[in-house]
């Protein structure tokens, strides 16, 4: 199909674009930027005047539940939820049953997505034989299978010489490590940040250095290395200052933060309100105002959602027995505008934060509207306020604290390969 | 910072609908708390040991957690007020068996009981209870994980204050465990709550949780400082599983500097009350000579305990009875 989207405001932080421009899209690709390009003439003309063209998103980090765990989601019904908030490509952790420590889960994990159709799936192979933390999974093998980098998930490999070498092996075929910071020990039965909230309710918390530590410890590794890793959902002050310094001696690590950590702290956890159980856990406003600096100062290059869909029981305990995680695909981008709204960042370093920057962590070429660029784009209303409650809510989890809660932006159409995936009434 | 959510627990006329937690309560109703159980004081030294007010009423001891004194206490008040009472140990079996809490829940209340009194081993357990529980079922909290043991707390607030009268000139010195302890936490709220003039904690810095000050309490890490003064000493249970792992060496040692004797206690003030949960660890937490000296007023809370578990469970009753009347 060729497709002309007219009068949108684009959005392609990539190529430093913020203008009121028309799109040129044909054969899966961005054709022109501007002017039409000799010829071109279109099968559907979306006037999107008012609207917001940005390119899709790329989610650093989305638990599908599949395979494993299709009572919580699947590949299909996140994948829906996905292309209805604008997001292209999802990026699972290897942490699924089985585990992805093999070739054949990871092509599995493909063949759904692309039956599924309605949008990209990356994985990440185990880094570990079943995230045991002491053997070395097989790292070629899980790259040639299409893998994007490797990671232990929230497994710990608390020995420090299997973590070197694994890094070592990992550099060896040019495969970022993607991290999950938390220091065993001093995390292990506890649930919320360490601190007055946590000790009012009688919850043991896991303190801030258990982060720092674990960041100071892969730090010096990727110093003796020279193996590039990635910080996931980083959840402390700390960790951010300590990111941007070894970025700024050239160490070749990045970060990201989950959307939910821009937004909530310890205070919201309340009176045990399971909807805020998350890991790491949610910190202090200090800690949340260092880590939208960090997303400012590009430091954090990536907001992913750390969507986590659990079916209703999961959170129908006492709080330490509720399964941590937040439902996110569907409110991903409305909340990241929201903080555009409030001035905490402009709309490039949103939308920079959701394409372009996740794109280079994974080392794939998407996230940019750039002419020739595959045609993953995300349509968006900036001004359409609307209730995120259950009738709202694609993904097939509607664990989320946001919920109920009015957002403004929403998704009008997205485009997979200049395919329409999704479309709203009023497009 | 926000205080635990209040409207789960009193309602819209400021009556006890379930007992969950001191934090956010107002002094008003921790007083008629007390005056309540003042009033209940005498039933259990009277020949007929009993007032009728429960009649008709059935009240479930749900423990998930074994106890004996906070159960039969709870046991006995219920009796005396005349309702009808069913203990269910569940233990940890009903989780190993795999019924969720929520199924044990929907079970009793399908016998049409009128009251859970709720012990559970995690923080949060009866809140979580309360706000699932059908409506016209009040939940007593009976201790949940490290979080709160409100009417521990109020018992010991009924003790003090028949011992010392005005909460407003006295110095109170919680010694202990009170990183793991539910009932330091009630507490500490409690003693705020009524204008305590100071609440300290004494303990070694690996047993203070962070943040404690912001509950109103101050820090001391030596027990002689901490006793200095002292009107009231309360000291709490150190449990035998803190020795294994890195919280403290031994018992022994803990004895030598926080374990409270008589001649420590010297620096208290000279009409010091001493007051202790249970049960006792003797030479670990506390000098037998001072357990069952003249200033201890340990047995004096049990019998206390029955007295304020009859005032809560009457007044979160009767305020769903009164809440029903303004329905109909």
């Amino acid at each position: 199909m060729r497709l002309r989207i007219s009068g949108a405001r684009v959005v392609d932080p990539a190529n430093d674009v913020n203008t009121v421009t028309d799109v040129f899209i044909a054969e899966g690709h961005v054709q022109a930027v501007g002017k039409a390009p000799d010829g071109f003439e279109a099968d559907r003309t979306l006037d999107a005047s008012g609207l917001v063209l940005i390119p899709g998103i790329v989610d650093l980090r989305a638990r599908l539940g599949e395979p494993g765990a299709e009572h919580k989601g699947t590949i299909a019904s996140e994948s829906r939820a996905a292309a209805g908030g604008g997001i292209t490509t999802l990026c699972c952790p290897p942490d699924t049953d089985p585990i992805v420590d093999t070739p054949a889960v990871a092509e599995l994990i493909h063949q759904r997505a692309a039956s599924s159709g309605l949008a990209r799936v990356e994985v990440l192979g185990a880094l570990t034989r079943e995230l045991d933390g002491q053997n070395l999974a097989e790292m070629g093998a899980l790259k040639e299978a299409g893998c994007l980098g490797v990671s232990n998930a929230l497994q710990a490999v608390s020995n420090t010489e299997v973590m070197r070498r694994a890094m070592e092996y990992a550099a060896t075929f040019g495969l970022t490590v993607f991290v999950h910071a938390e220091d065993p020990w001093l995390a292990r039965g506890r649930l919320v940040h360490d601190g007055a909230v946590g000790t009012r309710l009688g919850l043991a918390g896991i303190p801030e250095i258990a982060e720092t530590i674990a960041v100071a410890r892969e730090l010096l590794l990727v110093e003796e290395t020279g193996t590039r890793v990635h910080f996931c959902h980083l959840s402390t002050g700390p960790a951010v200052d300590m990111v941007r310094d070894a970025q700024s001696h050239g160490l070749p690590v990045s970060a990201d933060v989950a959307i939910h950590q821009l937004y909530l702290t310890e205070a919201d956890v309340g009176s045990f309100d399971g909807f805020c159980h998350v890991r790491p856990p949610l910190r202090g406003i200090d800690d949340r105002a260092r880590l939208r600096a960090g997303v400012r100062a590009g430091v954090l290059a990536g907001i992913c959602s750390d969507h986590q869909p659990h079916e209703l029981d999961a959170k129908l305990n006492p709080f330490s027995e509720t399964e941590p995680g937040i439902s996110a695909l569907d409110s991903l981008l409305a909340l990241v505008l929201g903080l555009v709204d409030s001035d905490e960042f402009t709309l490039s370093q949103a939308i920079s934060a959701l394409t372009s920057g996740p794109a280079a962590i994974l080392g794939i070429a998407r996230g940019t509207l750039s002419v020739g660029a595959v045609a993953d784009a995300c349509l968006f209303d900036p001004n359409e306020q609307w209730l995120l409650d259950d009738a709202n809510m694609r993904s097939r989890g509607h664990n989320t604290p946001f919920k109920n809660g009015t957002l403004k932006g929403r998704v009008v159409c997205t485009l997979l390969a200049g395919r329409i995936v999704f479309e709203s009434p009023s497009c | 910072m926000a205080s635990t959510d209040n409207s789960l627990q009193v309602d819209a006329h400021g009556r006890l609908k379930h007992f969950l937690t001191i934090d956010g309560l107002d002094r008003a109703l921790l007083v008629n708390i007390l005056d309540t159980a003042e009033s209940f004081a005498g039933v259990g030294e009277r020949a007929v040991k009993k007032v009728p007010l429960l009649r008709g009423k059935t009240i479930v001891n749900l423990f998930f957690e074994p106890s004996t004194r906070t159960r039969t206490t709870f046991e006995l008040a219920a009796k005396r007020l005349s309702a009808d009472v069913l203990n269910i140990n569940a233990g940890t079996s009903s989780t190993t068996k795999g019924e969720s809490l929520l199924d044990t829940l929907r079970t009793l209340e399908a016998m049409h009981c009128d009251m859970f009194v709720v012990r559970h081993s995690q923080s949060g357990a009866a809140h979580f209870i309360a706000r699932h529980a059908a409506p016209h079922i009040s939940v007593i909290n009976g201790g949940d994980g490290r979080h709160a043991h409100p009417t521990q707390a109020m018992l010991d607030m009924f003790t003090i204050r028949r011992h010392k009268g005005e909460f407003s000139s006295l110095k109170v010195a919680i010694v202990g465990d009170v990183s793991h302890s539910r009932v330091a936490r009630s507490q500490i709220h409690a003693l705020v709550t009524l204008g305590a003039a100071e609440v300290r904690i004494v303990a070694p810095r690996t047993l203070v949780p962070p943040g404690i000050e912001s509950l109103g309490a101050s820090v001391y890490h030596d027990l002689r400082a901490g006793l200095a003064d002292a009107d009231v000493v309360i000291l709490l249970r150190l449990q035998n599983e803190r020795m294994q792992g890195a919280l403290l060496p031994s018992s022994h040692e803990y004895f030598q500097y926080y374990g409270v004797t008589e001649e420590k206690l010297a620096a208290a003030a000279t009409d010091a009350i001493v007051m202790h949960p249970g049960p006792l660890n003797r030479g670990v937490e506390i000098d037998s000579d001072v357990a069952d000296g003249s200033r201890s007023v340990i047995l004096s809370q049990v019998s206390n305990g029955i007295a304020i578990r009859m005032a809560v469970m009457s007044m979160a009753i009767g305020s769903h009875a009164a809440a029903d009347r303004e329905d109909g």
